[in-house]
């Protein structure tokens, strides 16, 4: 069987009777599927002749072998139509909608016509017709007498799910068949249906097909026995019913018999279809479960739409936990050796590669750059082993395909769940490394959103030269660094790498030149050392920004304000005394520290600078001054030291004394305010009950005590004024690697309110939050508030307090995440199809959705933070280009 | 050289045209300077703009997606003012992707006319004006079950605040039915007829609530200054109503219901109010979105000339292909219909094309090139 190069099209319709019969290759006629000897029974559910699930055997129908045999439907001949349960709404409206004795449409001739016209408008337009069809079941529903044969119309009950009565008698399917015959071809488009190719009887079933082996394969268990596919079971039960059904009719049973076997196999042939029709009780497996019938096949997320067409399972992948390597460039991932000795990239065998290839084989498999498979170009595979390696390499041709191991410099996908954006995906070079992990640059690790505390990566090999292509242009880590989010960078140094550069570059560092050597050693560094800033004591001495300026790129200009900036009222520029204006000249940083917003990630303004300074090479400069950055940062950081203890949040005695006295005018001040309000002198603030004003009094008076303690833990730190450096908290928070000042609050001022939804905690015990405390109490501490710190320790009720405000964040995480998930699927369904076209245009197959995209045709990626063109900083680059020339 | 022309002449959009020549007016250049300004900007212009064949929706789509993992669940005071309850964060993001007909938390923010912006006093006047006064609101409700009647005692200082009229309570009271209304003083007495505990109830209810000024869904107005002059907020939304109305400027009054955006102001404001929503709440969660990626769904959401949702009731649902939406959300029910109507999917989406296993027609898919090979 030959299979299209491309399907163009695919049409849905209904199949008839005859349709079924004539592509069934048997009638199944027995309940049973095997014999005693194991063998399948003919014309039973396993009949052979509906494909082959066994290895070795070959199908009776087509010849071929398990996994190439698709299966073939067989039919059962049903001994008494059912209703096909999904159509059981439309059978009800065509059965109002037409006449009982003619099978007319009921409406008249000249209505018909409107509505025709109307339809055929519709269609003409691609509209939906959906609405008008609603109309002329609503019309023909009014009809009391058929206009075409004068028979009275009588009301027709549904009852769910598969029940029709008209003036309390039921009809049988059988009946509703017969009208549905009489339906003229001409009316049956009035009623939404396709009149080519679908008749209405056909939603009454006649005949069943049976669905081919392949897809509901049996399972042979560990002792032997056979466990049949759930579909299966549902098949018996339909045959062994239709069977009894047949014999009773022909015996001449009674009818009140017949009508209950009749129920019987419609609800079989119902569940058989849909499991989960409301007020059908579902078809249960023998331990109780229910069954796995059609419908539920096809449904859900892991059903055969969402997950096993829309996602596929893929070959070439791997998986396993990550940690950090600083030594690889961000464009690298180390790939452990047991894993790059299982992927392979096939690569056909040429005049030009044939030596190295055969080199590979020679090799064999557990060499490490070796290969696993050779590829004869007439499809049969050989596997290539440590003894036949030699054997192989001599047979190899042009045009064969071996399948080499992964190895240095070959490019990967990698990949970290969840995939939210496109650089959840990216392709880097592969670097085999010993060990079992996948190594990566921490650089990377803001797009991916991962961290090292187990996080698992999967990796692909992309196996065609037109994959690796566009994984190497469009997928690069390089190529991702800016975000389309915001049209800023996404990659940047994290942690280390800041705090590293934030002490480098602080004033007053100096190093002789063996110094700055040892710094630099990790980087690739082409400029020559300039000449040193400082002498001492003729000894030459290098500044840390030089240091610095050595890994940035010598066309580099940019100004930019540091995180700690202050924002004086005028910028006093190169003369900053906090040192908080950077000032970058032709590669050189004249001036400020490098901290957060200089090479961050999502704020790194040097990298977006080096990429829009370099247009061509922009990504791979910009990757590069990363590497170097990062290497050197952790570089310094290492020669500085860096430690952060227990220590680091140590506050003097005065000032743990201040925060006390703090905390206790706080809670004066709320037995005040709690005071006033028992005795009702407490002013209600518009808009608000008195009740909830107490309540935003005293959260802000003990949201102000705590940011006073906050101050003054952050002043005995040295965070504010003339910075500790010798504090690490201090540094990290302020260059903004990590922590804030929040944190550093917290550990060594005072945690502060607990809160659920936003309130004091109020819920508990009867009258009061915990046993601890009279009822109704409303003072500071009853109601969450810790006034302790994390380094002083807290109190247990305070532990309580705490541990249900974090509760709280966890539960919000964890709805979240759900929610923001079902948006971003909704959102990607919506939009996934749009495509900006050659002439500008937006648009979702024809419709054009935007003339021009996002109003001004820019890719926000490479707008510079959502604008376009940098107007000024172009004007001022050729007035400086012409002042200076 | 004339520096407009020059500048209008070029194939640029509108805002880089008025930087160019906000820019270089005030600087005196030669010719030189400035054809090379102009070049530069061209050059930089064309090297940003979107490629062919790039798949926008997606990455509009992930990237509004994206941050909304890192957004907040609560409903926050309003920025400010301890005063009006405004959903904010990922519900409200939600909400507005929804196409709700009716917000969680319906808000207005009236503009004032310029001669009266500045004006305190009559900014409050106004807000008294449309701030639905109730009864509860300016009287004391006292009910007699030995009686069975009702006393409302109204209070002269709040009503003259509020610039009601007691005639005009006492008027709308006595539309009430089955009650007997009395004037007492500043006092009003109402007996029903029905001398049963549970009407008299209901009657003190129905009293209470009643609007006697105002806007009824303007549940309340809170008076601020932004900059110089004083706006409008308010509980409640009723856009239809307070267009209308004398001394508020029409041109920037607005409310966050969408769906009410478009039934007064008409598609476009609903399109401008759809990427103002959604930006505001993306700010105020401090996460930075391109606002090109909103329009693109504002867009979406409304090319068709009505507000549609995004999602099984709108967007999602309205597809052309069956198996994109089958593959959606209730895959069954969609199979079913396009058996019965006869459907065909022609295969030009993403989805579909996943399933059968073709390339999709988007990007480096999309480009039909083949290498011409040179026979030698």
């Amino acid at each position: 069987m030959s299979s299209p190069k491309r399907i163009g099209k695919i049409k849905f319709g209904l199949l008839s009777p005859k349709e079924y019969r004539k592509m069934s290759v048997t009638k199944v006629i027995t309940a049973d599927t095997y014999d005693d000897d194991g063998f399948p029974i003919e014309m039973g559910l396993m009949d052979p002749r509906l494909g082959v699930i066994d290895p070795g055997l070959r199908c009776k129908t087509c010849g071929q072998r398990a996994g190439e045999c698709p299966g073939h439907f067989g039919h059962i001949e049903l001994a008494a139509p059912v209703v096909h349960v999904g159509f059981a709404k439309l059978i009800r409206k065509t059965l109002r909608a037409t006449c009982r004795r003619c099978g007319h449409l009921l409406l008249d001739e000249m209505q018909q016509h409107e509505f025709l016209l109307k339809m055929h408008e519709l269609k003409d337009k691609n509209y939906s017709t959906e609405e008008t069809v609603k109309n002329v079941i609503k019309e023909a529903r009014k009809t009391t007498t058929c206009p075409y044969c004068a028979e009275q119309q009588k009301e027709i009950k549904y009852e769910k799910p598969t029940r029709y009565v008209e003036d309390s008698h039921k009809l049988m399917p059988a009946d509703i068949r017969d009208r549905f015959e009489r339906i003229p071809d001409s009316d049956t488009e009035l009623l939404g249906l396709d009149a080519s190719n679908v008749r209405p009887e056909w939603m009454i079933l006649t005949v069943l097909p049976v669905p081919p082996v392949t897809t509901r394969p049996s399972i042979t268990l560990e002792n032997g026995q056979r466990s049949e596919d759930d579909l299966t079971h549902k098949l018996v039960d339909i045959i062994r019913i239709n069977q009894r059904f047949q014999e009773n009719r022909e015996a001449g049973a009674p009818q009140l018999i017949i009508e209950d076997l009749w129920e019987l196999l419609q609800y079989h042939v119902t569940t058989f279809l849909d499991n989960e029709v409301s007020g059908v009780p579902p078809a249960r497996h023998r331990s109780g479960r229910p069954l796995k019938t059609l419908s539920q096949r096809l449904k859900g997320k892991d059903g055969r739409f969402r997950g096993s067409l829309s996602g596929k399972r893929v070959n070439f992948s791997a998986r396993t936990v990550i940690s950090p390597d600083p030594n690889l460039s961000v464009n690298e991932v180390g790939v452990p050796e047991t894993i790059a000795h299982e992927m392979t990239v096939p690569i056909i065998v040429t005049p030009r590669n044939i030596d190295d290839l055969q080199e590979y084989i020679k090799r064999g498999p557990l060499n490490h750059p070796g290969a696993n498979y050779v590829k004869r170009p007439d499809g049969k595979r050989v596997k290539v082993t440590d003894k036949n390696g030699d054997e192989i390499a001599e047979t190899v041709e042009n045009g064969w395909i071996v399948e080499r191991q992964l190895k240095d410099g070959d490019i990967v996908l990698f990949n970290r769940q969840p995939s939210l954006h496109r650089m959840s995906i990216m392709a880097h070079r592969v670097k085999v490394m010993p060990f079992k992990t996948f190594r990566l640059n921490p650089a990377v690790c803001p797009p991916y959103n991962a961290d090292f505390d187990g996080d698992e990566m999967n990796l692909h090999v992309p196996q065609t030269e037109e994959a690796r292509a566009e994984a190497r242009i469009l997928m690069q880590v390089e190529e991702n660094i800016l975000s389309p989010r915001f049209g800023g960078p996404i990659i940047g140094g994290i942690h280390d790498h800041i705090s590293g550069l934030f002490l480098l570059t602080q004033k007053g560092t100096k190093f002789t030149k063996s110094e700055v050597y040892e710094l630099l050693r990790k980087c690739t560094v082409e400029k020559p050392l300039p000449t040193p800033a400082i002498v001492e004591e003729d000894v030459a001495y290098y500044s840390g920004k030089q240091v610095f300026s050595q890994v940035l790129p010598e066309q580099l200009n940019l100004t930019l304000k540091a995180k700690k900036c202050v924002m004086h009222a005028v910028c006093l520029k190169t003369d900053c005394e906090i040192d908080a204006y950077v000032k970058i000249e032709a590669g050189n940083l004249i001036c400020g520290i490098i901290d957060e917003k200089s090479i961050g990630a999502f704020s790194g303004a040097i990298l977006d600078g080096i990429i829009r300074e370099y247009h061509d090479t922009g990504f791979t400069e910009a990757s590069r001054f990363l590497d170097n950055a990062t290497k050197l940062a952790i570089r310094s950081i290492m020669a500085f030291g860096f430690s952060f203890g227990i220590d680091d949040e140590d506050v003097s005695q005065q000032a743990q004394l201040e925060i006390e006295e703090i905390m206790e005018k706080a809670e004066e001040r709320v037995s005040a305010l709690i005071n006033a309000y028992e005795f009702g002198e407490l002013e209600s603030m518009p808009g608000r009950t008195l009740n909830e004003t107490l309540e935003m009094k005293i959260m802000q008076e003990l949201g102000r005590a705590r940011d006073k303690a906050g101050e003054i833990a952050g002043k005995n730190l040295g965070f504010a004024g003339e910075l500790a450096l010798d504090n690490s908290a201090v540094v990290m928070a302020v260059s903004g690697a990590r922590g804030s000042m929040l944190n550093l609050t917290q550990m060594a001022g005072s945690v502060g309110q607990q809160s659920v939804r936003g309130e004091r905690i109020k819920r508990g015990y009867y009258d009061r939050t915990l046993p601890h405390f009279r009822k109704g109490d409303l003072g500071a501490d009853a109601r969450g508030f810790v006034r302790s710190s994390y380094k002083k320790g807290l109190t247990p009720t305070e532990f309580f307090f705490h541990a249900i405000g974090g509760r709280e964040g966890l539960v919000d995480t964890a709805v979240r995440t759900s929610q923001s998930g079902y948006l971003q699927r909704r959102l990607i369904n919506a939009l996934q199809d749009l495509e900006v076209e050659y002439d500008g245009t937006v648009r979702s197959g024809e419709k054009v959705v935007q003339f021009v995209y996002g109003e001004d045709g820019i890719d926000p990626t490479k707008s510079n933070y959502g604008k376009s063109v940098n107007v000024q900083k172009i004007v001022q680059d050729v007035i400086e280009k012409h002042g200076s020339g | 050289m004339d520096l407009q022309e020059a500048i209008s002449g070029l194939k640029l959009p509108l805002n880089v045209r008025n930087d160019l020549f906000a820019e270089l007016n005030s600087l005196q250049l030669s010719e030189n300077e400035i054809t090379e300004i102009l070049q530069a900007t061209q050059d930089e212009y064309a090297r940003s703009k979107v490629e062919p064949c790039e798949a926008v929706g997606t990455i509009a789509a992930q990237s509004i997606g994206e941050p909304g993992t890192q957004m907040t669940m609560r409903t926050f005071h309003y920025a400010g003012v301890a005063d009006i309850n405004v959903t904010l964060g990922l519900p409200r993001l939600i909400e507005i992707v929804d196409a709700r007909k009716v917000p969680d938390t319906p808000m207005m923010t009236i503009y004032l006319e310029a001669e009266s912006a500045n004006d305190r006093d009559k900014a409050l006047q106004f807000g008294w004006e449309i701030e639905a006064t109730r009864v509860s609101d300016i009287a004391d409700i006292l009910t007699d079950t030995d009686e069975m009647q009702i006393y409302v005692e109204f209070d002269d200082r709040v009503m003259q605040q509020r610039g009601v009229d007691l005639d005009a309570v006492v008027t709308k009271l006595q539309a009430l039915q089955d009650v007997d209304v009395r004037v007492d003083g500043s006092n009003v007495v109402l007996s029903p007829s029905v001398k049963r505990y549970r009407a008299l109830l209901q009657i003190v209810e129905k009293v209470r609530t009643m609007v006697i000024k105002g806007i009824e869904d303007i549940k309340r107005v809170v008076v601020r200054k932004e900059g110089k002059e004083y706006v409008l907020y308010t509980e409640g939304s009723s856009l239809k109503k307070v267009i209308p109305l004398a001394h508020i400027d029409a041109t920037r009054t607005r409310t966050n219901n969408i769906n009410e955006m478009h039934e007064v102001l008409g598609i476009e404001a609903a399109r401008n109010s759809i990427i103002e929503e959604a930006m505001s709440t993306l700010r105020e969660q401090g996460l930075t979105v391109d606002v090109r990626h909103i329009m693109l769904v504002a867009d979406m959401m409304t090319v068709d000339g009505e507000v549609k949702q995004i999602g099984r009731h709108g967007i999602a649902g309205e597809k052309t292909s069956v198996l994109s939406r089958a593959a959606f959300e209730v895959t069954v029910n969609h199979l079913l219909d396009a058996a019965v109507r006869g459907e065909t999917d022609e295969l030009a989406g993403v989805t579909e094309n996943v399933i059968v296993g073709q390339h999709i027609l988007l990007g480096t898919g999309d480009v039909k090139l083949i290498a011409k090979t040179s026979k030698a």
